[in-house]
């Protein structure tokens, strides 16, 4: 069985936009969520948001890539550019002076080189911006096509995410933009795997981003009361598993992973962070926006996670909640930890970095899944932010306000999205790699 | 299903099919008039598209959302998501496959999608805009995006195993199909897959406008004409098809009415050469050609037609062409080669699986369906096109190509014995 290292990291998020700010902030509980700058609030319910402070042209964008691409794509092709460099790996061309001279280079095949990457609002960002210019801001439905602005249609189709990035890196394997809503960002890592299983690509640049900071985005939450109301206090407003939580806070950013067929990243002496030990998912089947109180389906994911890399409950050293800060998500996600771990649940650290960096809807769960790999690689458990008042139906170990040094070998992760989907995914050091302790 | 680790031995073959098209509204009237080179272009019904500088689409005239799906499911949701509920109720009926006699775990919905609920989210955008973020309505969230349709199949039918959302523009409706594929290997029985789309709204025409790859010709006979001396671009069309694919052991246990074909093999490359234009070296559609046959064990020789991508644009139909001579080498020139298309626009994501069915429809009746406004083959178009009427003969493999803006490459082989 063909099997996936990851092997590089790069992440933009709320409060840092590389991989150690993101980490040094979010192991420091420090929270990214505030009144929201990217456009006049008044008027909305939530007014609240974890806004990136990203520069694309440090981020190693061109001027010409950053009127061209959406923010979600260059939040991706800065994640990618940091995840590529982490990796190692070999991009550039075999020149003859060089492989003449005795230097062992091992040069990717761009053609065995995939990239799959979630989103699950894509381009609205530069749909909306669109809209306003040809639209005479509303008024007319017959929009008039001179004020369009340039690059419109790739606004339109959020497929640009995928494509831009193999570009970006001349990748010329599968390529493909996975957009199942809020699990967008999980399943694109799985997407990618399932590619390295089946023997359909070696390496992959696989991760998800979103931008959905914006006011149609933003007015799509306010009716079905989904994001929090906490106005006065946006540093305070994601509360995952608190008492007083009242919906999750928008954020935005994205984060890459580098896939290596596992064998093939051993040979080149590749630093390995861990594997994908399991992936899932499933639907509900029940409900656009609402969840089953037994928490079956989601249960059923993480056991299926579980089988695939042969994990016991007591295996698993640290979840990673999709803990969004809504009433019913973090009840129903708290019953299926105790419904697949058993009385392992209450012992096992869980924490939300939603806490800290706010729900990137498409874009969180490839950030929580870059949190793994680093939770693992550096031995530390990161905090729920905020919480304080414990919630009687969410009764577990949601890792308070502080981190906690902790050697995690397996770390799962799980999320739920509109659509009804619910997926999970275990990282885990590989047992040929485990140091053995003393 | 106890696990999902892949098995390559579970074969995939698809049961139903359930079309949408411009041509014709299920799947019998969309094979009649496609065998019969019927066009569904004209001018634009939906609006007025006397701005626009594309004024022809593909529309699905006389589609009535209320025939398959209840009034309350309907305000929730987009025209796109109305079409494709239907495909799957159509897919449905034709495979006779009654969900509620399978277990929910065992049935996934994987669909692609290009551009979303377009029409319910450029309303909510102007609700916004015009009127204030307190008049944009509570289904918003729910219908616009692109994983609305997949959302709402698994509610309909109750399909509880892994769902999936591809997006890959023209070529998505086959990673659909090469995804439901890879679930059945790995233990789901039954996937609804395929793709549709709905493009044709004020605003999205004017995003499609932009690429500057839509033909500006007034009358449907001059507008799409792949891989003709006179082709000027393309034209949308809206519609698609869902597939339902099964296993071929859960197909054959049930004793299916019928097996169309099986998903034999899939090639997906990029061309990762530029932003919005294909690499005009056709390259890596060569190759996507090549893994495609590779992975099915077929040789050139043995691919009896293809239902080439047709994208309408005389770069990219000469593309295409040099493509299908790389990958499939001499013997190309002699495989029949038709675009259905031309009847019906570009239907982005719901593209694919219309030719994926015309392909399976072709092999049952051995009859290869025309490829119409191609009068005299561009220069480099040297293939041994279909046009006219449907050609007859027996079918046993067929090959679908599909490319998207972006450079999305995909190549996909079904073929008729199982």
């Amino acid at each position: 069985m063909r099997r996936s290292a990851v092997t590089g990291v790069g992440v933009v998020a709320p409060g840092g936009a590389t991989r150690d700010a993101f980490w040094e902030n979010i192991t420091a509980g420090r929270t990214a969520t505030r009144k929201i700058t990217f456009f006049d609030p008044e008027g909305f319910r939530s007014q609240i948001a974890a806004e990136c402070d990203f520069d694309p042209v440090a981020a190693g964008l061109t001027e010409h890539d950053r009127r061209r691409m959406d923010r979600y794509i260059q939040f991706a092709a800065a994640s990618a550019i940091e995840a590529i460099e982490d990796s190692g790996l070999q991009l550039e061309e075999l020149d003859a002076d060089r492989s003449q001279s005795g230097v062992q280079l091992q040069a990717v095949d761009r053609d065995r080189m995939a990239v799959t990457l979630g989103s699950a609002v894509g381009g609205t960002m530069a749909l909306e911006d669109g809209y306003v210019a040809v639209s005479n801001r509303g008024k007319d439905w017959l929009v008039n096509p001179e004020y369009s602005p340039p690059f419109l249609y790739n606004g339109l189709v959020p497929s640009s995410l995928a494509s831009e990035v193999s570009l970006m890196f001349g990748a010329h394997g599968p390529s493909v933009v996975i957009s199942t809503g809020c699990t967008s960002g999980i399943d694109a890592i799985g997407y990618g795997h399932q590619l390295i299983q089946d023997g359909e690509a070696d390496v992959v640049i696989s991760g998800a981003a979103e931008s959905g900071i914006s006011p149609i985005s933003m007015a799509c939450f306010d009716p079905i009361k989904a994001t929090s109301r906490r106005n006065d206090d946006p540093e305070h407003a994601s509360r995952p598993f608190d008492r007083d939580r009242d919906g999750f806070v928008m954020g935005e950013g994205g984060a890459v992973l580098i896939l290596e067929e596992m064998e093939s990243a051993k040979d080149r002496g590749a630093h390995i962070y861990c594997e994908v030990a399991g992936f899932a998912s499933r639907g509900n089947a029940y409900h656009m926006t609402g969840l089953r109180p037994d928490a079956l389906e989601m249960s059923e994911a993480i056991l299926d996670a579980m089988r695939q890399g042969d994990i016991n409950p007591e295996d698993v050293d640290y979840i990673n909640a999709h803990g969004s800060g809504t009433k019913q998500n973090d009840r129903h996600e708290t019953g299926a930890y105790k419904n697949t771990l058993g009385e392992h649940a209450y012992k096992v650290p869980i924490s939300s970095i939603k806490s800290m960096v706010g729900h990137s809807l498409g874009g969180i769960g490839a950030i929580e899944m870059a949190a793994c790999a680093l939770a693992i690689e550096n031995g530390v458990v990161p905090p729920t932010a905020n919480y304080e008042n414990p919630d009687s139906d969410c009764d577990l170990d949601y890792t308070p306000i502080t981190a906690r040094r902790k050697q995690i070998q397996c770390a799962l992760s799980t999320a739920s999205g509109f659509g009804g989907f619910q997926s999970a995914m275990i990282f885990a050091v590989p047992p040929e790699l485990k140091e053995v302790s003393a | 299903m106890t696990t999902s680790l892949p098995d390559p031995q579970r074969r995939s073959v698809i049961t139903g099919i359930g079309a949408v098209a411009p041509n014709g509204i299920g799947t019998d009237a969309f094979w009649k008039a496609t065998k019969a080179g019927k066009s569904g272009i004209g001018r634009i019904q939906r609006f007025d598209p006397s701005i626009y500088d594309t004024q022809l689409a593909g529309e699905v005239d006389g589609f009535s959302a209320g025939d398959y799906i209840d009034k309350r499911l309907m305000v929730q949701t987009d025209h796109w998501t109305h079409m494709a509920l239907a495909g799957a109720q159509m897919a449905l009926d034709d495979a006779k496959f009654d969900p509620e006699e399978h277990d929910d775990y065992s049935m996934s919905v994987i669909t692609a999608s290009s551009s979303g609920g377009n029409e319910f989210g450029q309303n909510e955008i102007q609700n916004l805009w015009g009127k204030g973020p307190v008049f944009v309505g509570a289904y918003q969230s729910i219908a616009w995006f692109y994983a609305a349709t997949t959302g709402q199949i698994s509610i309909k039918h109750q399909m509880k195993g892994p769902c999936g959302v591809v997006v890959a523009e023209g070529a998505g409706g086959l990673e659909s199909l090469q995804h439901a594929r890879r679930s059945i290997r790995r233990g789901v029985e039954t996937v609804v897959g395929g793709g549709f789309e709905a493009p044709i709204g004020p605003y999205a025409i004017t995003c499609q406008q932009g690429t500057g790859l839509m033909s500006t010709a007034s009358s449907p006979e001059d507008a799409y004409r792949p891989f003709d001396a006179k082709a000027n671009g393309h034209v949308p069309g809206e519609g698609g098809a869902i597939l339902l694919v099964e296993s071929l052991q859960q197909a054959e246990e049930r004793g299916a009415d019928q097996i169309y074909g099986e998903i034999a093999g899939y090639g997906a490359t990029n061309d990762a050469y530029h932003w919005g234009k294909p690499a005009p070296d056709g390259v890596q559609l060569a190759r996507a050609i090549r893994l495609a046959i590779d992975d099915a064990g077929v040789k050139p020789e043995g691919i009896d037609v293809i239902f080439a991508d047709a994208a309408g644009t005389p770069e990219a139909d000469a593309i295409e062409a040099k493509a299908i001579k790389h990958g499939l080498g001499h013997h190309a020139t002699e495989i029949p080669v038709t675009a259905p298309k031309s009847m019906i626009g570009r239907l982005y994501a719901g593209g694919a699986p219309l030719d994926v069915a015309a392909a399976l429809l072709a092999m049952r009746d051995g009859a290869i369906p025309p490829t119409v406004n191609l009068d005299k083959p561009a220069e480099g178009c040297d293939l041994n096109f279909v046009t006219g009427k449907a050609k007859e003969g027996k079918l046993g493999t067929a090959l679908v190509v599909a490319r998207g803006y972006g450079g999305f490459n995909a190549a996909l082989v079904l073929r008729r014995e199982v």
